[in-house]
């Protein structure tokens, strides 16, 4: 078990340090695909954080991308500031709006809690669509060579030996690979944590985790707020490579929410690795039914639908179960008893 | 005047929505159910009328009774084989499936259909409108907003003065003890899906006489037909018709405003209501 353990974990800094190392070996078309499934797996921690761990079922991440992505596209062509910090002012800025969003949707329960945070976030879109300053309804594009002129490119550019646009793009994908990987560490340490064992224990009983001193609420918006800024980050930095903002695309429930859903759900929902192996499995079956139309969208909900029925926590929660790995366990373990108390001895 | 045609546009739009919402509203009300799927789910009605239509040559208007048949037969498939298996305390599972399935209808139409947009034809009616004096009224919208409330009086009736609303009732506000008075739970979801597919069927035939649909439009009806549900509280149907024309009204006001705020300001109406009312205007059941 413990062998197991550190071989993965050996295996998964091997595969890490390949992953940082790819901007300089590979093509760029590869650095780029890649840049997009990092994008889609920051998404899906952050829901998963959200719905696997603090119940909190949101359908409205995408006002959360939209408003990173817009605060972003206002930094740089309103205020003229360089991408990177745009990124920034991108994130908190989705942590500004998540404040008043949740003194809304938190009065709100279960089922209406996800459509309340959907009407939010259409809300969210509507309003952007009048900001005239940004394009409105049409949308805007950034300032041609913005993203070569960002922060460090040039060095990036030297160290490589590659274009500026080629540059930028390495940037970005490092950028978001950080994020993912800062992700992943921050949610494995604050849910080992004992606010993360509070939201689990109130995750699993509500009432027994209140009569222990947990605050349900508190604990809750506290997750909110943070995976809106991650969230926000993640919406910003996408669309600095996506170059060209437009309500319906920035605050699109099927790119940003959905498709988020189905990975996390797949790969297994309320797990730390689920949505690493959901979001595998969804780009394989992008690429191996590229040439049939929407039908990798059935085949995505038919497995989304078949992971509820038959195992529920995801092909991750079906492969520790089977094999007893857990790479990122998440239990505790009792205390052991004391010397003086020994075991009783076993009936024959 | 124009203050007086804008809220009788309103008024009828509102029927539309109620009418989105009626099936909608009776399965969540009994089973706390949210069906993501149920927008794609009109969607698929439209699309079966249309059909039928152009198979049989019949008026859309009784293709409605070939395909409401068949959509109560689809309705209790799903529930028996597929949602039953996932409801229970988590919301999780079925809200997760429904979204699964509302994916699959959609794109699956798509597959079938193509994008391009389709109308059905009611022929001379659409045209047609009512001089009421101080206002004129389209005939269909009229039609519409009788339909909502006719489906909500007889699924009012059904509730309140049948031995299977007695059941809906009973199983609606505790499940356990139903079934120790020898109610199947399981058989009662089946029907309510099923009727609110029927309920679905005659949204889907005025939602394709009154405009174009296509594919992708299902998810955008389901969004007004929840705030209709949520609005008009849990479990009540004159809540849910109240709900859509609070819906209806609040769009009809903001589009004479900008018709760019129309969608808008059915949301922020949506919103404040909740915010003075959280278990909107009349619950009747419990959460």
């Amino acid at each position: 078990m413990t062998l197991s353990r550190n071989l993965g974990l050996g295996l998964a800094f091997l595969a890490l340090a390949l992953m940082y190392a790819l901007p300089a070996i590979a093509p760029r078309a590869i650095v780029q695909d890649l840049f997009g499934i990092l994008t889609l797996l920051v998404l899906a921690m952050n829901w998963n954080m959200l719905a696997g761990f603090a119940g909190l079922v949101s359908v409205g991440q995408q006002a959360f991308v939209g408003i990173g992505a817009y605060a972003m596209f206002a930094a740089i062509i309103l205020l003229g500031l360089d991408p990177l910090l745009g990124v920034l002012i991108g994130g908190l800025a989705a942590a500004a709006f998540s404040i008043p969003m949740a003194f809304f949707a938190f009065r709100l329960n279960g089922a209406y809690f996800a459509i309340g945070t959907w009407v939010v976030a259409d809300i969210a879109r509507l309003a952007i669509s009048q900001w005239k300053a940004l394009g409105g309804g049409t949308g805007t594009s950034l300032p041609k060579g913005t993203a070569r002129d960002m922060a460090f490119v040039d060095q990036i550019k030297e160290m490589l030996d590659v274009s500026s646009a080629a540059a930028a793009d390495a940037l970005t994908y490092w950028l978001m690979l950080t994020l993912a990987v800062a992700m992943l560490a921050a949610s494995y340490l604050f849910l080992r944590s004992r606010m993360g064992l509070g939201l689990q224990a109130i995750r699993d009983n509500e009432n027994a985790a209140r009569s222990v001193g947990v605050d349900p609420v508190k604990l809750k918006a506290l997750v909110f707020l943070l995976t809106a800024f991650g969230t926000g980050l993640c919406g910003a930095l996408a669309f600095i490579q996506i170059t060209r903002v437009t309500p319906d695309a920035a605050f699109s429930v099927i790119d940003w929410t959905a498709f988020v859903i189905f990975i996390t759900v797949i790969g297994g929902i309320g797990t730390l690795p689920g949505p690493i192996v959901g979001v595998v499995v969804f780009y394989a079956l992008q690429r191996a039914l590229a040439d049939y139309g929407t039908i990798y969208l059935i085949v995505l909900g038919c497995l989304g639908i078949a992971v509820m029925l038959f195992a529920r926590r995801g092909l991750w929660g079906l492969f520790t179960d089977r094999t007893g790995i857990d790479l990122l366990p998440l239990t505790h373990r009792p205390p052991q008893p004391a010397a003086r108390h020994p075991k009783a001895p076993r009936a024959a | 005047m124009i203050l007086i045609d804008t809220l009788a546009q309103g008024l009828l739009l509102g029927g539309l929505y109620a009418l989105f919402a009626a099936g909608l509203s009776l399965v969540f009300g009994i089973m706390r159910l949210v069906n993501l799927a149920h927008g794609d789910l009109i969607i698929l009605g439209a699309y079966l009328i249309l059909t039928l239509t152009t198979l049989t040559g019949l008026h859309p208007f009784l293709s409605v009774l070939l395909a409401a048949p068949l959509m109560f037969a689809l309705g209790w498939l799903l529930q028996t084989h597929l949602l039953n298996r996932v409801l229970g305390t988590d919301i999780l599972p079925p809200l997760l499936v429904t979204f699964g399935l509302s994916v699959v209808i959609q794109n699956g139409l798509l597959e079938a259909f193509t994008a391009d947009s389709r109308k059905l034809s009611a022929g001379s009616i659409e045209a047609q409108s009512l001089d009421l004096g101080i206002v004129t009224l389209g005939v269909m919208p009229l039609l519409t907003f009788a339909s909502a409330v006719a489906v909500v009086f007889a699924l009012n009736l059904l509730f309140y003065r049948t031995a299977l609303g007695r059941a809906f009732r009973a199983t609606s506000d505790d499940a356990t003890t139903a079934q120790l008075m020898g109610i199947r739970p399981q058989r009662i979801f089946a029907m309510a899906t099923g009727i609110a597919l029927v309920v679905a069927t005659i949204a889907a035939l005025y939602l394709g006489t009154r405009a174009n649909f296509d594919p992708s439009i299902g998810p955008a009806r389901l969004l007004y037909a929840f705030e209709a549900v949520i609005i008009g509280g849990l479990g009540s149907l004159w809540g849910t018709l109240a709900g859509g024309i609070v819906i209806g009204m609040a769009q009809a006001i903001g589009a004479s405003i900008n018709p760019e705020w129309q969608i808008l300001s059915g949301h922020v109406a949506f919103v404040l209501v909740l915010l003075i009312r959280p278990r909107g205007l009349f619950p009747r059941a419990n959460d």
